[in-house]
């Protein structure tokens, strides 16, 4: 039901709204648009992507820039690395954030300790890449490692290693920067949740008998799974969109190429390609955002 | 309690304590390890690690360099090196001692005395790879000077952009080439293009207006979504929260063509304009939820005292609004500080923190001591808003994550 006072002036609304929809048509929805046609254009953004076809090659027509996004080497690389994120970084991050709300809350310097995880989300992904650029430093030749890591290892008798440029181990070492960068963010939604459950379900579960471990797995995480699933949807398109920490600590080179990277060093040399690996982007991230707009929709219901 | 009962209560927790503690240490320990190189010298960035400086017992060597090195170098260290590293035809007459190095591959004493040395090959190198020995063979010899363990020299580099042999100040003092060049050696070059002072002015320039303009507008429209009645007032909405996730990467060359062909590419008003825009659906969104859930009452008591729409969104809907505003405000304040992506693209001849920090990082590893120093100072501020208002960020942030 519409108050009464929501019904004055016929003009009113579309005062306050004009600035911010005009705004928004201009810097979100042109652009997608425009983003969506540029992805079937070529190199320049003036003809047909099918001028990109060579004779003898496998062409897709006007889809070529979708050839390219879908079965280049450089950007099936950067497919399988983005799934190798989604797969290990994602769960990997909840778990850790979910496991150190869960510790911390059973302390007394609870908040301090949630602080200095939380830090690293206040800084930039620059200079996080920095820090931990540091951190994995390899020092070619001779001379004492000053990267910590290295340092730790020839301390223990073994051979220094290049964490950034060995394609076997590489893409790990880029994904736990990502853990120590958005473990503070899951823990403290998680945290937030965690307090949220009654208590009295908690004591009367340990009344019963339950220890800890059951506690937390058959009456705990059931009631926090809700937020375990916004977690999880966010932390998904942070990392189908994850960029900075890549191009700042490896480039995309030795095998750690991502979607967004790619898209990014496309943008001045082939716009056509680069469009299209947007678009695949956004596909990626569209049941997401469906998922999204079902949430705000349940929200709403139960206004 | 017992005591011998709170005793077993206390062991009982010490993993619990330990856990925690040891997941504070590995999250606290690499930005440790770049706040202590940022204050230590060049040299010894490069010879050893941050973590030494937390040994006190910082060997002098004066000892060993009696027993190993006195007999070559001389008391003083100089014996070899005292030539200027920076003349060719000097360094040439040293080949000799540069090859030596090739002899200090074998083990003094059973210990290796340098682990495979890089040759130089020609005089700029040698004189990079002599200088630091020189330095270290007085030091140990107890002549040079005694090196200090913390220094703000790297601050004063990065700050102007100074990529030189030595740092700065030094170089300034002593009136050598590479400064002159580039540098007035006053106050101005704080400001000097390849900073992070001048980044520093950029960001700020770039941060408060994209932060302003964005949450006046989106008070506006969302007092419009919260107490205005419209057609397809629940349609737009949901077609807000869907802008929301829109990636960064599927705007901006749309409008970076359009910032070419009006004009608006590398200037400030450009990147407001683009921040506004892309940072309204989150805002619109967020205010929106908070002022739809201020009391129904309030508003209508102050309609009835015959008040409009703009005092009521004035009056009453901003002031209530403020800690929306605040959780709003801190979030994207520190998204756009933060930002990489939308200055390399749209302020490419005005660099702000982030991009300035990516023009610095040498490939090679060769200057941990400005970057260190860059990375910390493009800290600062983030890390003042943080711990100053941890709980709006916080709360901005979670409402917030999935912004583009």
């Amino acid at each position: 039901m519409v108050p009464k006072i929501m019904k004055q002036g016929r003009l009113a609304p579309w005062l306050y709204l004009g600035p911010a929809l005009l705004i928004m048509l201009v810097f979100v929805i042109y652009p997608t648009i425009n983003t969506a046609v540029l992805s079937f254009m070529d190199k320049t953004g003036t003809q047909s992507a099918a001028v990109d076809c060579s004779s003898g090659q496998p062409c897709w027509g006007v889809f070529e820039n979708y050839r390219y996004a879908l079965t280049n080497p450089l950007m099936l690389t950067a497919l399988r690395n983005n799934a190798l994120w989604l797969l290990l970084m994602v769960p990997g991050t909840v778990a850790v954030g979910l496991l150190f709300a869960l510790l911390a809350d059973r302390v007394r310097y609870e908040s301090l300790a949630k602080s200095i995880i939380f830090m690293p989300m206040a800084i930039s992904f620059i200079g996080a890449g920095v820090i931990w650029r540091f951190i994995y430093y390899i020092q070619a030749g001779g001379g004492a490692q000053i990267g910590l890591l290295n340092a730790i290892i020839v301390k223990l008798g073994g051979q220094p290693v290049a964490f950034l440029s060995n394609p076997a181990i590489n893409n790990f070492s880029l994904m736990v920067v990502g853990v120590w960068l958005w473990a503070g963010f899951c823990m403290t939604i998680l945290s937030a949740a965690l307090k949220g459950l009654p208590t009295e379900v908690l004591e009367a579960a340990r009344v019963d008998g339950a220890n800890e471990w059951h506690l937390f797995w058959q009456v705990m995480f059931p009631m926090i799974l809700p937020t375990v699933v916004v977690v999880t949807t966010t932390m998904v398109i942070n990392v189908l969109k994850i960029f900075d920490i890549v191009f700042v600590m490896t480039g995309g080179n030795f095998g750690t190429e991502v979607i967004a990277n790619r898209m990014f060093q496309l943008i001045v040399t082939d716009t056509g390609k680069s469009m299209a690996i947007a678009v695949l982007l956004i596909i990626l991230t569209i049941p997401v955002m469906i998922f999204n707009v079902r949430r705000f929709r349940q929200q709403e219901a139960m206004r | 309690m017992k005591p011998l009962a709170s005793l077993n209560k206390f062991f009982n927790r010490v993993p619990l304590h330990l856990a925690i503690i040891v997941m504070v240490i590995l999250w606290l320990v690499p930005t440790l390890g770049l706040f202590v190189t940022s204050f230590r010298s060049r040299e010894a960035v490069r010879t050893t690690g941050w973590w030494t400086v937390f040994s006190s017992s910082q060997p002098t060597g004066k000892a060993e360099y009696t027993t190993y090195c006195e007999s070559c170098h001389g008391a003083d260290g100089t014996t070899i090196a005292t030539a200027n590293l920076a003349d060719p035809s000097v360094v040439n007459q040293y080949t000799r001692s540069i090859n030596l190095l090739v002899a200090l591959k074998q083990p003094i004493n059973n210990a290796p005395h340098l682990v495979d040395p890089q040759l130089p090959t020609n005089a700029n190198d040698a004189q990079v790879v002599l200088s630091p020995i020189l330095t270290y063979m007085q030091t140990l010899s107890g002549q040079g000077k005694a090196q200090q363990k913390f220094t703000l020299r790297n601050y004063a580099d990065a700050l102007v952009g100074y990529k030189g042999l030595s740092d700065y100040l030094s170089d300034c003092q002593g009136q050598v080439a590479s400064t002159l060049a580039k540098f007035k050696c006053n106050i101005s070059d704080l400001l000097a293009p390849e900073g992070m002072g001048r980044a520093f002015l950029n960001t700020v320039i770039v941060a408060i207006p994209s932060t302003l303009i964005p949450i006046f507008f989106a008070a506006l429209a969302a007092y419009a979504f919260a107490w205005l009645d419209f057609k397809g007032r629940q349609w737009l909405f949901a077609l807000l929260v869907g802008l929301q996730i829109i990636p960064l990467q599927m705007v901006l060359v749309p409008i970076a063509r359009l910032y070419v062909n009006i004009g608006l590419q590398s200037t400030f008003l450009g990147v407001w304009l683009f921040h506004t825009g892309f940072g309204l659906p989150y805002a619109i969104y967020l205010m929106r939820n908070f002022i739809g859930g201020l009391p129904r009452e309030i508003f209508e008591s102050i309609y009835l005292d015959g008040a409009g729409h703009w005092k009521a969104f004035t009056r009453l809907a901003m002031p209530l609004a403020m800690p929306a505003i605040a959780s709003l405000g801190i979030f994207q304040f520190l998204w756009i500080w933060n930002d990489f992506l939308v200055a390399k693209v749209f302020l490419s001849t005005k660099p702000v923190l982030t991009v300035q920090i990516t023009n610095l990082i040498d490939p090679l590893g060769g200057n941990w001591h400005i970057l260190t120093g860059a990375a910390f100072l493009s800290f600062i501020v983030p890390m003042v808003v943080f711990f100053g208002f941890q709980r709006y960020f916080a709360r901005g942030l979670l409402s917030g994550s999935v912004k583009g």
